[in-house]
């Protein structure tokens, strides 16, 4: 697909069936993405694509089925009972901000339940339409996957300024936000660069936990029948070591790291 | 009233001047809303007594679950002499019969399965016995004097199924905490000015009830011999807390030598126990340890308790369960709570001697619990997976008492006050296969129901199936009612329980407990009908033998109403029908959705059914969604079981619920908090049963696979915990193969 036609799909998922979210599944006893227990809303499609990406099968902006939103609320409310006073309904992915539009009215609504909202997110868009949707997101769980542009291009296939730009906003809005890191051996293991990550946000008031992920070999089976090649097909989880060392750097900036 | 109750420093109440054991209860218990930080580890003392149980049941293991049968003595309260297990150490004494785990005849219940029990174990009955039952009658063989063709064909092509009337009934729970407040001479009394008022002329109810309390008095007068013999004096209340609890095991010691019931449960006496360890903690008599160390005991000699079983019983009640089952926690009526440090104390011999299926601990669940006790019951599933959870604020509003105990799995009864006659279960789905073959059973074709219209239509008709079915629910209603009225008039007639009625109130309120088995597999059949094409596949003889069924349907088990809006509508028509018919005693009709074991035996028994399950496929158990099927998440199947009405099925709605640990969260605080989340989110919308198991598949197959590496891997399977390696391999496969929710 060239760049052009692309965007027109990006768009395309932003606007079109603006009463249909587009998704990949749903977990309803989400219990590892955001606080107490969550409907989770995995959507399709990402700009991403990460080399360690545990959901690839999400990415594909053509892939997924719709489903109407005021269903999903109407689900979540079937479930509110569960959610008790920190749950509530996680939207992740694929790339959430692809159908900002979309999630606002999704918020609001679930909002207007009394049902918390959380955004599992790369940080991939800025705009005034990402931020109205910040706005309405009570935790931003962002995920910055490297401090080191350069090397975080190799990773993902595009910058990481969208995404520094992301928390810096979130935390001009004093709202809470959630840090999230995938530990990736040779990849995302190096000293030097989670000392420059936590010191880079160490100041931020709004964060509210840090999130190490170890990367794991469990979604490796979904890049099977897809046309792109999995790089780290052969790679190891992180090993305990490598894991507590990570944790260790990260607790000295943050009162509250948890290692998943 | 005596003096000895006047030494203590208890709150007056209407307890001091009549039986009223729950107005003691809510005027000197003390509510606990801490945490679980002031527990105390086992003793030396306990440790000690467990090292020896824990050898003795290996032996018992390597005796193929027996370790041994006294086959010379019938069983009754004073027929063994006192059994210790180690006397120096026994804080708490009382063995069933001399020796530890021995297991004893309670021939009264059925003199044949005795003999056949004992003989399965390479032994005889001796001939003393024997003859003895020439003359004597007994339970089991009454039954059958007064059963008729019909009862005894429903019986054998298993549509009605573990009947109690070839082992005893049991789930008649004494109040044992009576003899601990009033001692035995004063219940006594009360006995006496019972019998007193039942006077005038003569009717059939009042001689029997004459009859009933005098045999209560002789048994209350055998547990002060049995008393006794061990040294001690129950004619007076406790005085203390280690004299409270021994009183109150001695009671429920006194029910399990008399009486082998299918369960033979305790009730709520542990925030009862509760007043009398305070107020010695407070007077500086016993510390926590001490404190810690009588309930370990109590509870280590309930985990001892055992009963004589032929190997057929194992099919239904399979890992060989008594049902101690112990209410801890729940709300009185006015709002305090009844979670008290014992209650936690209880909880916490899951720690100090290893997880256990016995006695059966059942969390009284309520929105108002305190956060701290809470937390601890779900960190107890999370390590142990042995204990259950009952719907406190469903329980109180609809049954209208606040001290009540749980009978076996799910049976509410009012402790002291009420009681229930057992009716195992019938077999829906049998009876929906009747309803596709014009009244014939679906294995060998023999008429079973008359007058029921053939079903001769290639693609099947809901409206016409599920005509044809109730007719064929209204004939099961009947003969299953029946039935129930001789087995509970022999029972009372040849095995009255006199122990535990002589602890409760004389003509007490009783329910007849109807059960139902197979209720998702009716759902999701009705369903494949309505929503997809059923053809049925008919064999020479004309009999349906198996379905074909084109295109998909909603299933039970995703909180979808247009199939549980079946499995409620088919429960609420079958209790209606049931409440049509006479009862014995004029017990109030009720039901449950449960299965026990008997899931398994059910699935072998039933040919395929019209939801695709095949023929000899295991029943789901209890009120679950079949094996798979529920598969919209953990919380969809949760939905769906909590839309069955209470009211429908008052005998209890069970559901056996798995997760693995790693579903619950990231963290070890998550997870418990997730955990609490869950069982709020399910009893907040009145559902009434959860049984928690978190695990992992692979410790099944591991301990399927090398028993002695796990010998306490408990497991909650239908409204009890089982020991895993004690069940039987096809109950184990059965396990393994159960909806694990994973989803991470």
């Amino acid at each position: 697909m060239n760049k052009q036609s692309s965007d027109i799909e990006l768009l395309k998922l932003n606007i079109f069936n603006p009463d249909q979210l587009k998704i990949h599944s749903l977990e309803t006893f989400g219990t590892h993405d955001g606080p107490g227990i969550r409907m989770v809303v995995f959507v399709q499609g990402c700009q991403f694509k990460c080399l360690y990406c545990q959901n690839p099968d999400s990415i594909d902006v053509k892939g997924g089925t719709f489903i109407k939103i005021e269903e999903l609320v109407q689900k979540a409310v079937r479930q509110k009972n569960y959610f008790g006073a920190a749950g509530g309904v996680t939207v992740s992915g694929g790339e959430p901000l692809l159908q900002r539009n979309k999630l606002i009215h999704f918020f609001k609504l679930l909002h207007e339940q009394g049902i918390n909202t959380c955004l599992d997110t790369n940080g991939r868009l800025n705009n005034h339409e990402a931020q109205e949707l910040f706005d309405h997101t009570d935790i931003l769980l962002l995920d910055v996957k490297h401090i080191n542009d350069d090397i975080h291009r190799k990773l993902t296939g595009l910058t990481n300024k969208n995404t520094l730009e992301v928390a810096a906003y979130r935390e001009s809005t004093g709202k809470t936000m959630w840090l999230r890191y995938v530990l990736v051996p040779e990849w995302t293991d190096q000293p030097e660069y989670l000392e420059e990550w936590a010191n880079y946000f160490s100041n931020y008031k709004t964060v509210e936990r840090v999130e190490i992920i170890p990367f794991h070999q469990l979604g490796a089976h979904k890049w099977e029948g897809l046309n792109r090649p999995y790089l780290l097909k052969d790679a190891l989880p992180p090993t305990t070591e490598s894991k507590a060392a990570a944790f260790k750097i990260f607790s000295k900036y943050f009162k509250n790291v948890v290692l998943k | 009233m005596n003096a000895s109750i006047e030494k203590t420093v208890f709150t007056f109440g209407r307890w001091k001047t009549s039986l009223n054991v729950q107005d003691f209860v809510i005027k000197n218990s003390t509510s606990y809303l801490g945490d679980a930080s002031f527990l105390t580890g086992p003793s030396v003392k306990t440790t000690k007594l467990w090292d020896i149980c824990k050898e003795t049941l290996l032996k018992e293991r390597a005796n193929n679950g027996c370790l041994a049968i006294d086959v010379e003595t019938i069983s009754s309260i004073n027929a063994f002499k006192p059994g210790y297990i180690n006397k120096e150490n026994e804080v708490i004494v009382g063995l069933q019969t001399d020796q530890l785990l021995k297991r004893a005849m309670k021939p009264f219940g059925g003199i044949k399965l005795v003999e056949s029990a004992v003989k399965e174990r390479g032994l005889q009955v001796s001939d003393r016995v024997i003859d003895i039952f020439k003359y004597a009658k007994n339970h089991n063989e009454k039954v059958f004097d007064a059963y008729d063709k019909e009862i005894r064909e429903y019986r054998s092509k298993h549509i009605l199924t573990g009947l109690p009337d070839n082992y005893a009934r049991g789930r008649i729970i004494g109040d044992f905490r009576r003899v601990a407040l009033y001692g035995v001479n004063q219940l006594i009394e009360f006995k006496k000015e019972d019998y007193n008022k039942v006077s005038g002329s003569m009717t059939e109810h009042k001689v029997r009830l004459r009859e009933e309390i005098s045999s209560q008095i002789s048994a209350l007068k055998d547990m002060l011999q049995m008393a006794e013999a061990y040294g001690f004096d129950i004619s007076l209340p406790a005085e203390n807390a280690r004299e409270a609890v021994q009183w109150v095991y001695f009671a429920y010691l006194a029910a399990v030598k008399e009486q082998d019931g299918a369960a033979m449960s305790l009730g709520n006496v542990s925030s009862f126990l509760d007043i009398y360890i305070e107020r010695d903690l407070a007077e500086g008599l016993i510390t926590e340890s001490e404190a810690q160390e009588l309930v370990d005991q109590f509870v280590m000699k309930l985990r001892m308790v055992r009963h004589l079983r032929p190997g057929a019983y194992d099919e239904i009640f399979g890992g060989d369960p008594t049902w101690v089952t112990e209410c801890i926690g729940g709300m009185f009526n006015n709002g305090k709570t009844k979670v008290t440090k014992t209650s936690f104390r209880f909880l916490q011999t899951l720690y100090n001697l290893g997880a256990s299926p016995e006695p059966n601990l059942t969390v009284l669940w309520s929105e108002k619990l305190p956060e701290g006790f809470k937390k601890f019951c779900a960190q107890v599933s999370i390590d142990t997976s042995s204990i259950q959870y009952e719907n406190d604020d469903l329980m109180r509003t609809e049954r209208g008492s606040d001290d009540y105990g749980i009978a076996c799995c799910v049976s509410h009864q009012e402790i002291g006050k009420s009681i229930q006659h057992f009716g195992a279960r019938a077999n829906l789905p049998k009876a929906l296969l009747i309803a596709l073959n014009g009244g014939k059973e679906e294995r060998g074709g023999a008429l079973i129901m008359n007058d029921i219209p053939k079903i001769t239509d290639e693609v099947l008709d809901y409206n016409v199936v599920s005509n044809v079915f109730k007719r064929t629910l209204k004939e099961l209603a009947r003969v299953y009612a029946k039935s129930m009225y001789i087995i509970h008039y022999m029972h009372d007639k040849y095995y009255y329980e006199r122990a535990q009625m002589a602890l409760i109130d004389s003509d007490p309120h009783i329910d007849i407990a109807y059960g139902a088995a197979g209720i998702s597999i009716i759902a999701d059949s009705l369903s494949a009908i309505k929503y997809a094409k059923v053809r049925p596949i008919r064999n020479e003889k004309g009999l349906t033998v198996d379905f074909k069924i084109e295109g998909d349907y909603p299933k039970f088990g995703n909180d979808d109403d247009r199939v549980d809006e079946i499995a409620k509508e088919i429960t609420s028509f079958f209790i209606k029908e049931l409440r049509k018919h006479e009862t014995y005693k004029n017990a109030t009709p009720t039901l449950s959705l449960l299965t026990i074991t008997s899931n398994v035996m059910y699935g072998t028994n039933t040919g395929a059914t019209p939801d695709g399950r095949k023929d000899g496929e295991s029943f789901a158990p209890g009120a679950n969604p079949m094996h798979g099927r529920d598969c919209s998440g953990a919380i969809a199947s949760l939905n769906s079981v909590a839309k069955l009405e209470y009211k429908d099925a008052q005998d209890g709605i069970s559901n056996t619920f798995s997760m693995i640990p790693q579903s619950l969260g990231d963290t070890r605080q998550e997870q418990v908090s997730n955990l609490v989340g869950v069982l709020s989110g399910y009893f907040k919308q009145m559902a009434h049963h959860l049984n928690v198991n978190v695990l992992n598949r692979e410790t099944l197959q591991d301990a399927y696979e090398h028993p002695e590496k796990h010998p306490q891997l408990t497991i909650r399977v239908s409204g009890y915990a089982v020991n895993f390696t004690r069940l039987s391999r096809a109950h184990q496969l059965e396990v393994i193969a159960r909806t694990f929710h994973e989803a991470m």
